[in-house]
């Protein structure tokens, strides 16, 4: 057994693995950016339905938080992957057609790393919502702030200014967690480094590799959330 | 609809699971405790070095996913011959073990954050004090500054042990067979998704359930000196302000 080296394995010619870690580190954070808006779309519901909700929507919104939250996010994504095939399958048969049709990884992916990251984005958004001074939206009403009007001003840039740090802290989350995506054979980071380590026998240095990129994609996304937070807090006096 | 005499037999099929579950939880928690309290020792100590040294252990852990911690582990080990002919061998060739020390590693990283923010609230004078009666700085921490940061850090720790505990069926992943294995083979011999999902969740929720009311009851434990006095204290606070 020969023993290529780390930069002879990760280099960017014809025979080096660079480019398809590279590009699987594309796919990494392709769905985790997918789950991560799906699951801004279920949070902002999610936090309606706790500020705003009646009762029962109230006690659907809370459950959904507390099962989401107890519930390891790898069976969510078995839920989705085996369930999503299941039903395309019996479609398929329904249609004429026979055996077994796979979900897609990335669909099925980004669904459930989706919901699991919506019962975060909830306490996040419903946190931000409550971090809004009464006063502002009093003087939005003053000013003669129709409520459209006020949610896009006034709630809408407050809101954000609040969520954003909450918002840093469950992208980390869900960048991390798109690693489980692999189980469904999309080929992201995680599995990319699997094949890798399978085919040259050298595991260490694909599953280092995926590390260093892994961090560098935190590394990165940390800065465009720091500039972001900088960005929507012009013109706040800081406790610093 | 649901089909309860198949729920029946799902739920008899996984609870073998769930000592599995609860050791690598258990195990791995244990120890992390003390990766956790070392690091965050590390990061507070004037020392650049130590400081250093714990930073970039707390940044690797938190900036890669758990998962690709447990295949450097338990996969990338056995790349090199010096750890194939080691007396480490034995146990690194364990997918039980490789779970384990990920895990450990893993929440020794996100604990010693909590752990550091308890040591900060230590109120300075209650150290001061200390140290003016006398105590050694062994004795400041056994007696004074652990016992407070441990007060302070519970109830953040025992999310993290939840957390921990969701953790684990990552090691399904590297064939073990807890309940989140069981259930994707359970999955895979029956395809009754829902079925075997809604009985694995259930068991979860309810461990994490129990979990984190153990851990109120502790707390509350810890903190019965200020059950009988917190509404007046909170008058005298208001007072003040």
């Amino acid at each position: 057994m020969s023993h290529a080296s780390f930069w002879e394995l990760m280099n960017f010619g014809p025979d080096g693995w660079g480019w398809s870690m590279l590009r699987a580190a594309g796919m990494t954070v392709m769905v985790a950016l997918a789950g991560f808006i799906l699951g801004g779309f279920i949070g902002t519901f999610g936090a309606w339905a706790k500020i705003a909700g009646n009762r029962p929507v109230r006690i659907a919104a809370d459950a959904y938080t507390t099962i989401l939250r107890g519930i390891p996010d790898l069976l969510v994504i078995f839920l989705f992957y085996f369930g999503g095939s299941l039903a395309l399958s019996a479609v398929y048969r329904a249609f004429g057609g026979e055996g077994f049709v796979d979900f897609p990884g990335f669909a099925a992916g980004a669904m459930a790393i989706g919901l699991t990251s919506g019962a975060q984005h909830t306490e996040v958004f419903r946190g931000a919502y409550y971090a809004i001074h009464d006063g502002e939206i009093e003087a939005a009403r003053a000013a003669g702030m129709t409520r459209m009007m006020m949610l896009r001003r006034i709630i809408m840039p407050l809101l954000l200014r609040h969520a954003l740090p909450g918002l840093g802290n469950i992208w980390q989350v869900v960048l991390k967690e798109s690693a489980l995506v692999s189980v469904t054979g999309m080929i992201e980071l995680a599995r990319q480094a699997q094949i890798g380590a399978g085919s040259t026998r050298q595991p260490f240095y694909f599953f280092i590799a995926a590390a260093i990129l892994f961090l560098a994609i935190t590394f990165v996304s940390n800065r465009v959330f720091r500039f972001s937070e900088a960005h929507f807090s012009r013109g706040v006096r800081g406790a610093r | 609809m649901i089909d309860f005499p198949f729920m029946y037999e799902a739920l008899m099929r996984l609870l073998p699971g769930i000592p599995m579950t609860l050791q690598l939880a258990f195990i791995a928690s244990a120890f992390g405790v003390f990766f956790a309290l070392a690091a965050a020792l590390m990061q507070l100590s004037g020392n650049v070095v130590l400081r250093s040294v714990a930073d970039f252990y707390v940044f690797c852990i938190r900036g890669t996913p758990l998962l690709i911690q447990i295949f450097l582990i338990y996969y990338g080990m056995g790349q090199f011959d010096f750890i194939r002919h080691s007396f480490m061998w034995p146990i690194l060739r364990e997918p039980y073990w490789c779970a384990i020390f990920a895990l450990m590693f893993n929440t020794g990283a996100y604990g010693s954050q909590i752990v550091r923010g308890g040591l900060l609230s230590v109120p300075r004078g209650q150290v001061e004090a200390a140290r003016s009666c006398g105590m050694s700085q062994v004795l400041i921490y056994r007696r004074i500054i652990l016992p407070l940061a441990i007060r302070q850090a519970l109830p953040a720790y025992g999310n993290e042990v939840i957390l921990l505990l969701k953790a684990t069926s990552l090691a399904s992943i590297i064939t073990l067979m807890e309940i989140t294995g069981l259930a994707a083979k359970m999955i895979s011999e029956t395809y009754r998704v829902v079925e075997v999902f809604l009985v694995a969740g259930s068991l979860y929720l309810l461990i994490n359930f129990i979990l984190s009311r153990g851990v109120a009851v502790l707390e509350k434990r810890l903190m019965r000196h200020t059950a009988a006095e917190r509404p007046s204290s909170r008058i005298a606070a208001r007072g003040a302000a």
